[in-house]
């Protein structure tokens, strides 16, 4: 077991306790920490697999922007109210998502042939030059449109949210 | 150096779990939030595949999932605010009509 | 492998001790230096054997004492588990932030070469400290709301929008740093303040990019919540702001964190606009002067003084940011956020274009 593995397993067991949180606790702000836990592990995964800006962009963007906005509003709104429990409801969609699961998993990881795929890379892969060259090359038009997007989001949501 | 099988097997639990999420609980908010989490495994897998492709176009998408997912958190949490001011409810059974 | 990770927590220990006890340090220069400024005598009760002499190590030793020996409560309604873990966040990431910053150039020892920064060669070293400041957001935030109180609520609202306001200013003044050094490792950035201009002006950030420095150091103030940008804490309007109700050794942690973030701001700004452990003049083997003259030292002995210019540069910096807590009053809420939107944003977009501009026109 190499140490690589070993790191990814301690993360991934990390990673779907805190999935699991963020999905059965009655009170959404600690669903909402919980969320951001799981984020600050899928940048540590991202790291681990070549992608250091794409991670620093996560933690900057998803866990220290959006998740405190997450924040805002569940305070804002304040919900107190505990969800009445429906069995079948639940039961059911317990079983859809772990039949999901079981499908998706046993088409990721066969039996046999486990064989790692790991292409040759240079040492600038990942990095924010390369990244921002691909971006500005020939991405330069889906990036004018995402500063176009959130133009419009936040107009809208201005919009939305004001009495 | 871990197989992309237990990438994507892993990115498949998390999703599988977010999947839950929305199905079962009843308050918008924990309904956007387990949304953010499968975005977040399908991010693990583009940049999983993304490394052992050898390619950096899976890193790109990745950065314009993110783009997109910011966007749609702030105005889904607009129209939760709008809702709930209408509503005084977070319970998406209570949001069956089309007027009101 | 066990001599290399021997290295590393070696550099770990020593970093986090440093920023511990430059924290703690400046508890009691904070206090001594209110008084001078004040015109009193400040904290002196405390005494080891009746012996009150030694004021900082009295204090050092006491102030923790006093803290942990406090009575350790979670306010009636408040949330027991977020109320315990808002310390830890607001702590962590301060602490964490120390691992790209240089305190030194290469040490040479037993024919090993050792990068003087925690974390070597991590290509995206300056946004791995926007990364960790940005999640410095959730200490207040979470710290308000488990309170259960108006006052910590309005604390934690206002500080909360203070800090992510102040975030991108501080960003993007430091962008233009980034354009003329045309790197983001801050060894590098350090590395390049070593050049000289006209042979004889060492080429500091502040030198190049003196608009940039104020915003960074304006914004840096903003991000640690301190006067004039104390409305999360408003000692005298909001009873103590969002760490009211907390006492004993999670008060402890806030505290400490509020030091080690000045602590912090005080170093990053010495790495990026003053130079670092860069000394005026010292190259790797000595110091070369513009006249002609070298003079040759060791190498530990280049090492040593190196280290030691970046802690005073620290030092130096912690005591401005005391000076300017005591001197100025604190803005009003709608005063810090129309600095912060419509004042320091459109200067910092302004400072990366003009700065854009004269690098494509001087090519240099």
């Amino acid at each position: 077991m190499s140490i690589e593995l070993l790191i990814f397993f301690i993360l991934a067991v990390f990673l779907i306790a805190s999935s699991l949180l963020v999905i059965f606790q009655r009170n959404p702000v600690h669903s909402a920490l919980a969320l951001v836990a799981a984020l600050f592990i899928m940048a540590v995964l991202f790291l681990t697999q070549e992608a250091p800006m794409v991670a620093v962009l996560q933690i900057f963007v998803y866990a220290g922007a959006i998740m405190v906005l997450f924040l805002f509003v569940i305070m804002l709104l304040n919900p107190s109210m505990p969800e009445k429990g429906h069995w079948i409801w639940w039961g059911s969609g317990s079983l859809g998502a772990a039949l999901l699961a079981v499908e998706l998993i046993s088409l990721f990881l066969p039996v046999h042939g486990t064989k790692p795929l790991g292409a040759e890379v240079g040492e600038n892969f990942g990095s924010p030059k390369l990244l921002a060259e691909i971006l500005f090359k020939e991405f330069v038009l889906p990036f004018e449109i995402a500063s176009i997007l959130l133009l419009v989001a936040l107009i809208g949501a201005v919009v939305l949210a004001k009495r | 150096m871990v197989p992309l099988n237990y990438y994507l097997a892993l990115s498949a639990f998390v999703f599988a779990i977010g999947v839950i999420g929305v199905i079962i609980r009843r308050n918008l908010i924990v309904i956007l939030l387990s949304l953010e989490l499968m975005l977040n495994a399908v991010n693990l897998t583009f940049i999983a595949i993304s490394r052992s492709l050898g390619s950096m176009d899976g890193q790109v998408i990745v950065f314009f999932v993110m783009t997109v997912a910011a966007a749609e958190a702030v105005v889904g949490l607009a129209i939760i605010i709008s809702l709930f001011r209408k509503r005084q409810s977070l319970d998406p059974q209570e949001m069956q009509l089309l007027r009101w | 492998m066990i001599v290399e990770i021997g290295i590393v927590v070696a550099k770990v220990l020593l970093v986090l001790i440093m920023v511990l006890n430059l924290a703690g340090i400046m508890g009691w220069v904070e206090r001594k230096g209110s008084a001078l400024i004040q015109d009193r005598i400040g904290a002196n009760r405390a005494s080891i054997l009746g012996f009150a002499g030694l004021g900082l190590i009295n204090t050092m030793v006491a102030d923790p004492i006093k803290f942990l020996t406090k009575e350790d409560f979670v306010p009636p309604r408040g949330d027991r588990v977020l109320h315990t873990l808002a310390p830890c966040l607001a702590l962590f990431p301060t602490l964490v932030l120390f691992a790209v910053i240089p305190f030194g150039d290469v040490l040479e020892i037993g024919g090993r070469t050792i990068n003087l920064q925690v974390a070597p060669n991590i290509n995206i070293g300056i946004l791995y400290i926007f990364a960790m400041s940005s999640l410095s957001v959730y200490g207040i935030v979470i710290g308000a709301w488990a309170s259960n109180n108006k006052f910590s609520l309005l604390g934690g609202v206002r500080g909360s929008a203070q800090m992510i306001s102040y975030e991108i200013a501080m960003g993007l003044s430091v962008m233009g740093i980034v354009m003329i050094y045309e790197t983001l490792e801050l060894q590098e950035i350090v590395r390049g303040q070593g050049s000289l201009l006209w042979g004889w002006l060492p080429a500091w950030g502040v030198v190049l990019q003196p608009v940039a420095f104020l915003l960074f150091f304006t914004t840096a103030v903003a991000e640690s919540k301190r006067i004039p940008f104390d409305q999360p804490e408003a000692e005298s309007e909001l009873v103590a702001g969002f760490h009211t109700e907390y006492s004993g050794a999670k008060f402890l942690m806030f505290f400490t964190a509020e030091f080690a973030e000045m602590v912090t701001a005080a170093a990053i700004i010495t790495t990026l606009f003053f130079g670092g452990w860069q000394v005026p003049y010292l190259m790797r083997d000595g110091f070369h002067f513009p006249g002609g003259a070298i003079l040759l030292l060791p190498h530990l002995a280049i090492v040593l003084l190196q280290v030691g210019v970046f802690v005073f540069k620290v030092f130096f910096f912690c005591w401005l940011f005391i000076l300017i807590r005591w001197t100025l009053p604190r803005f009003r809420y709608d005063q810090v956020m129309r600095l912060g939107w419509k004042m320091l944003l459109p200067l910092a977009l302004a400072n990366v274009m003009v700065t854009a501009i004269w690098i494509i026109v001087l090519g240099t």
